[in-house]
Parts: structure tokens; C-alpha cells; sequence
């Protein structure tokens, strides 16, 4: 660091202050009001919080209600990883394939990140409505075939979908950057080698998109657990059945709806504890395996 | 083995042309050494062989095929990039071997024959290194080899010593010419290191601005450009140019006033006109320096560049710079006035406009007389 850029240290702290106060308010303020809670319990007719440890914390993990919201979650994050990674990988290889105005494309594409998450859910609220909405063509065709209201199946791949879209874009966008980075020369010598585009892909460009393949991984697996919030709200609210109860809207029906802050408050810490786990363990031991030269 | 042909062969990048209807004929195992400066064209027709590149009008036929429309892997074509353009994430063995890989070659198979052709080009023992863990050599060495595998009927070579030190391209340039001679692939080579297309080629293609200026033998091309700008691209230091207008016969009034008498030393072809601006052209290396008015034309001395084995001497006729490269070593003054001897093969005309060469008629016994 250049330290001789601030003679006046005041300066620099001027300059710092304003996200320093943002991280302070929106993250550590939060984050310690909910490990407050997390091992507290408040008193019946209040008084004042009781010191529990980790109680709350052992509560949460017998309830079964609370391990069904994991596995929701679990599932969403896997289909709607996989779908938006799937789904943007191919586009991206199409694209980057001199695909003329590929640039207007790259705008393009990134829209539908630049929505929030309520805005996505209800557009697709709309079209995977099984009586008005597009979907009801499908039920208009065979009978009772589509119903996310009814059927938790259903809810599950609708959200999925909604948030699967929602993540294309971004994943997009690093897909083709990755693409665009890989020499021209090296896919023209595999063309030479006799291999067509198919084979390409496979044995070129795919490898070399690796890196990039896990960093948007673990943001998609982050993304799943932590930014559901919205779609779910929005789209299902948690239901039917608890079918689509992700951990982050059972966080907020636990908080918000049952007033259990305490329980609410262990289960955000989970969750963090969880993200950050994810995180720390991709980018240690997978990443680390596939960097080259 | 394969011959190939090009026929009027033109490419447009957005309607911009920048190869203007070149023909070619490459025979079975020949060693073509395409050659010119940045930005002539040289890549761009040696990927339009290779299938890489459209062929915007024209015709390129490999063997008795036409392959304009066929893919890269149809037309049994071997290239070595002047980048390599090694796969990063595959083995030197996974490297070589790919293109066997694709083609379906069973591996037991596949991985004895890329041992056996490491060896010829001596990566025998970094097999299961990535590139990124290889020397600029070896890397070239890689590239080298994944052509050879292949047993290709065609090499396209875009520039692929460009990257080495001086020392390691003379003696790759003696493995790519000794690989050539065994495997008796039609090869192109493409550089714009005269050097090395003089050393390498059974015929040089000389290209300009998307044009061929000559196609000839590396000894057809020095003793006779065809162009001024071949001329000046052959030889090593440049040919010397200088303004003349025809007077009469063999003799010339140079720019500067003064008359040179070439009667002595060649005949002109009939039927050009008087006064027709022309350039002389002088090699370097058939210059001599006498006492002054003793040779064909009078220069000044100043300065010299020792070469070790002889001098580089800088002269200068008027405004126009001379120079020599001559074994005798002179000590000559600044500024001190000597005369220019011509030596055989030392006078080349070109006409003024269009920079053709105008063939001449030498005369080797005169000319011992005015050499002397
Ligand atoms: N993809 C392209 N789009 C537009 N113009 C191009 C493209 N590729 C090459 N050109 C142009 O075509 C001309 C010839 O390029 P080329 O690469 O064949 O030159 P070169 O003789 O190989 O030069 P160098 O020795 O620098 O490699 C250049 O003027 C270049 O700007
Ligand atoms: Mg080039």
C-alpha cells in the first residue's frame, strides 16, 4: 500500500467512512443482533433476554419441519444451479461461436439481473399460472396437468425456473468472457487435429472454462440459498404444503409471522455458517486444482 | 504428399481486400517459403489453405481436390502456429497425440507412436509435463511434433520460429528442412525473415500488399528480382537504389548530373525510350572502392561498419545513400571522394514508374575490363 498518497489521515478516513458505516449498519449490526438472539430466548411477559447457549440452536435441529426446509432448499439449489448453469453455458457457447452483434447480445442478456426478485416472481407468477397465465394453454390441452398451487412438484419447478432465468444472465456473461479469453488459435489447432465443433467444446473449450465453471458454481449455490427470497414470496409463499419453504422464507415465517426471533435468528446463523462453509471449501480445494500454466 | 494450386485466389475482410487474386503452383514435396513484410497477406493465404479462413473468390486445390468448401480436417493439413497454440490443460503426450485421439486410434496404439516421434524431436522425457511447464524451445518442439504425428500430405508453417532466440531458430530451421526432406510433406512455410526464407526454400513467393511480386528459386529471386521491391527485400544489406534517366544505349544520367557509362557492362533491350526515368539498382556485395574516377562512378566516404570478416561501408552519392559490404578492409577520411567499381551481377535497372525490372543482357568479359 502507498500510505504516502494520505498525508492527513483524516483523509483517508473521510474517504473510508461512508462504506465503513454501510458494512457497519447492513452486515456487523445485523449479524450481532442475530447472534444475540441466536443464544438468547426473551422472556414470556417480557423482562429482558435469558442466556440459553445453544438451545435455540438444538431445538432447530430436532425439528423435522426445519431439516424438510434444508432439503427444499437443497433440491432448489441444485435444479436451479443446474439449470442456470446448463442453460447459460450453451448460450454463451452459441454466442461466442462469431455470433454477429454478439455485443448488443451481451447488453441483452444481462436485463433480466438487473430485475429484482419480486419482479421476477410475479412476471413468472403469471406465466406459470395454471388457469390465466401462459401454462393455462397447456392445461387448456390436457386437463389438470399443470398446477403449482395444488402441487408441490409443480411449485418447486416454477421457482426453480423463475430463479434459474434470473441467474442465466450473469452466468452468461462470465461464460462468454471466459470464451472470448480463450486464443482463437487453440480451437483453430483442434480444428486442424481433425475434431469438429462438438468435440471442441468438449475437449477446449470446456476444460478451459474450469475456473470460471467453479466461481460461478459457488455464486449460483450462494445465490440459491440466500437470494430465493423474493421469487418464493412472491410466487408461492412457501407452499402448498410447505413444498417450496427454502430456508430463507422459513427464516422470515419463523421471525416475522411467528415472532420466534430467537429460533428465526439461529437459523440465519446456520444458514450463514452454511454459505460461508460452501464458500471457503470451493475456492480452497476446488479451484485451487484447476488453474493451468 | 500433395500438390496444390491456387487459382485467382481473393479474400475481403468487410469489403476490404487484402489478398488480390494470387495463382500459385506448389509441387509434391516442395519447399515453398512464403515471404514478405507485416501485413502482406502471408497468413491470410496460408490459413485459406489450411481451411481456416473463407476463400472469398478463387480456387485452392490440394491434391486433385478442390478444397473450398471442405473443412480443415478434410484436407490432411498439418500446422504449426507461430504462437504454438499448445492446449494448456493437455499433457506434451496428450498434446501430440490429439489429433489420433480424434481420429479413433486405440490408445495402447496412439501412445507409442507419440513416444516414438517425441524422440525424433527429443521431448522424450517431458511427456507428462503441461506446456506451461516447457521452455520456448520445447513448446515449438510440441507444435512440431503434433504436426509430424500426423503424417500430414501438407505443413503450413505460420511463422513458427519467430518466437525464438537467434540461435535456436538457425538450428530449428535445420530440423524443420531435415523433418521436410524425411517425411516428403508438401510444405509452406510462411516468414518475413528473408534469412530464413533464402535458407529453407526450393522456390520463395515473394508477397506485397496482397500480391505475389515473384515466385522463383532463392537464387532466381536474388540474381534477378523481378521488382525493385523484391529487390530491396533480398539481400542482405538492401540493394541500392538510385534515380536515372536513360540517355542513350547503356549510359545513364543519374539524378545528380553525373553520367554513368554501363556500356561496358551490359546491353539494354531495345525499344525503350529515350529519356525514360529508370532506377539503378546496386548490390552492395559487388561494389568495390577504388581511387577516385577509377570505377563507374564517383561517392563520398563516411563511415564504416566493421563486420569481422570484412566492412560495412556507408558512402553517399550526393543526397543518396551507398552502401558496401566488401572483405578488403580501407581506411578512408571523412568526406574523402572515391570511386564505385562494379563488379558482376552488381547492376540491376528497374523502370522509375512501375519499379519492373528491365532484363538486360550482361557482359561478363567487358565488364572484367571495366572491374579492373
Ligand atoms: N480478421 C480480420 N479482419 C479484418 N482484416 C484482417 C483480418 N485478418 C487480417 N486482416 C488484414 O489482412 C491483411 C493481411 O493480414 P495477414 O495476417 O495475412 O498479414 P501477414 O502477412 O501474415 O502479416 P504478419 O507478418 O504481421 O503476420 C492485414 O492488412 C490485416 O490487417
Ligand atoms: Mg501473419
Amino acid at each position: 500500500m502507498r500510505r504516502a498518497y494520505f498525508k492527513n489521515n483524516w483523509i483517508a478516513a473521510l474517504v473510508v467512512a461512508p462504506q465503513l458505516m454501510i458494512i457497519f449498519v447492513f452486515f456487523y449490526w445485523p449479524t450481532s443482533q442475530a447472534l444475540y438472539w441466536a443464544f438468547t430466548l426473551e422472556q414470556p411477559w417480557g423482562g429482558g433476554n435469558e442466556w440459553v447457549g445453544f438451545e435455540n440452536f438444538r431445538t432447530i435441529l430436532n425439528d423435522g419441519r426445519y431439516w424438510d426446509s434444508v432439503w427444499v432448499s437443497c433440491v432448489y439449489a441444485f435444479f436451479t444451479t443446474a439449470l442456470a448453469m446448463g442453460m447459460s453455458l450453451i448460450l454463451a457457447l452459441f454466442a461466442d461461436r462469431q455470433l454477429r452483434g454478439y455485443r448488443f447480445f451481451r447488453v441483452g442478456m444481462i436485463w433480466p439481473y438487473a430485475i429484482a426478485a419480486p419482479a421476477v416472481g410475479l412476471a413468472f407468477r403469471f406465466i406459470f399460472n395454471p388457469s390465466a397465465g401462459v401454462a393455462s394453454y397447456l392445461n387448456l390441452a390436457f386437463p389438470g396437468v399443470w398446477d403449482p398451487i395444488l402441487n408441490g412438484d409443480h411449485a418447486m419447478a416454477m421457482i426453480v425456473f423463475a430463479g434459474a432465468w434470473k441467474q442465466v444472465a450473469y452466468n452468461f456473461i462470465f461464460f462468454l468472457a471466459a470464451l472470448q479469453s480463450i486464443p482463437r488459435s487453440l480451437l483453430e489447432a483442434g480444428a486442424i487435429d481433425g475434431a469438429r465443433v462438438l468435440r471442441r467444446m468438449l475437449d477446449i473449450q470446456l476444460p478451459l472454462l474450469a475456473p470460471t465453471f467453479f466461481f460461478v458454481l459457488v455464486i449460483n449455490i450462494t445465490d440459491s440459498f440466500t437470494d430465493s427470497f423474493g421469487i418464493v414470496d412472491t410466487m408461492t409463499g412457501g407452499g402448498p404444503a410447505r413444498a417450496t419453504n427454502l430456508m430463507v422464507y422459513k427464516i422470515y415465517e419463523d421471525g416475522f409471522r411467528g415472532l420466534d426471533y430467537s429460533g428465526a435468528a439461529a437459523q440465519s446463523i446456520i444458514l450463514m455458517v452454511l454459505v460461508v462453509a460452501l464458500t471457503v471449501f470451493q475456492f480452497r480445494f476446488i479451484e485451487r486444482k484447476v488453474h493451468y500454466s | 504428399m500433395s500438390d496444390i494450386t491456387i487459382r485467382d485466389v481473393r479474400k475481403s475482410y468487410a469489403g476490404t481486400e487484402v489478398v488480390h487474386g494470387v495463382n500459385l503452383d506448389i509441387r509434391h514435396g516442395e519447399f515453398i517459403v512464403m515471404l514478405g513484410p507485416s501485413g502482406c497477406g502471408k497468413s491470410t493465404l496460408l490459413r485459406m489453405i489450411a481451411g481456416l479462413e473463407e476463400i472469398t473468390s478463387g480456387e485452392v486445390q490440394i491434391g486433385d481436390r478442390v478444397v473450398n468448401r471442405l473443412e480443415p480436417r478434410e484436407r490432411n493439413c498439418a500446422m504449426v502456429f507461430q504462437n504454438y497454440a499448445l492446449y494448456p490443460h493437455m499433457t506434451v503426450a496428450n498434446n501430440i497425440g490429439y489429433a489420433l485421439k480424434v481420429a479413433g486410434m486405440k490408445k495402447a496404439e496412439r501412445l507409442e507412436k507419440v513416444a516414438a516421434v517425441a524422440q525424433t524431436v527429443g521431448l522424450g522425457e517431458f511427456l507428462d509435463r503441461k506446456p506451461g511447464q516447457l521452455s520456448g524451445g520445447q513448446r515449438q518442439r510440441v507444435a512440431m511434433a503434433r504436426a509430424i504425428i500426423r503424417e500430414p500430405g501438407v505443413f503450413l508453417f505460420d511463422e513458427p520460429l519467430s518466437n525464438l532466440d537467434a540461435k535456436l531458430r538457425v538450428q530449428m530451421r535445420h530440423e524443420i528442412r531435415r523433418i521436410h526432406n524425411r517425411i516428403g510433406a508438401t510444405s509452406v512455410f510462411v516468414t518475413h525473415d528473408q534469412v530464413e526464407g533464402m535458407t529453407l526454400a526450393d522456390r520463395l513467393v515473394i508477397m506485397n500488399r496482397g500480391t505475389i511480386e515473384q515466385v522463383g528459386t532463392p537464387q532466381e529471386v536474388y540474381d534477378r528480382p523481378a521488382s525493385t521491391y523484391v529487390a530491396g527485400f533480398i539481400g542482405s544489406p538492401a540493394m541500392n537504389f538510385l534515380p536515372a534517366t536513360l540517355a542513350e544505349g547503356p549510359v545513364l544520367w543519374l539524378a545528380t548530373g553525373e553520367r554513368v557509362d554501363l556500356r561496358g557492362v551490359m546491353e539494354m533491350p531495345r525499344g525503350l525510350a529515350p529519356r525514360a526515368m529508370l532506377q539503378l539498382g546496386l548490390r552492395p556485395e559487388r561494389l568495390r572502392i577504388g581511387p577516385v574516377g577509377s570505377g563507374a562512378m564517383d561517392v563520398r566516404f563516411e563511415f564504416a561498419e566493421e563486420l569481422g570478416s570484412g566492412r560495412l561501408y556507408h558512402l553517399r552519392h550526393e543526397d543518396v545513400p551507398v552502401t558496401v559490404v566488401s572483405e578488403t578492409k580501407q581506411t578512408l577520411r571523412e568526406g574523402e571522394p572515391v570511386g564505385l567499381t562494379l563488379l558482376p551481377g552488381a547492376v540491376h535497372l528497374f523502370y522509375g514508374e512501375t519499379g519492373r525490372r528491365i532484363e538486360t543482357t550482361l557482359r561478363s568479359s567487358v565488364n572484367e575490363r571495366v572491374s579492373a
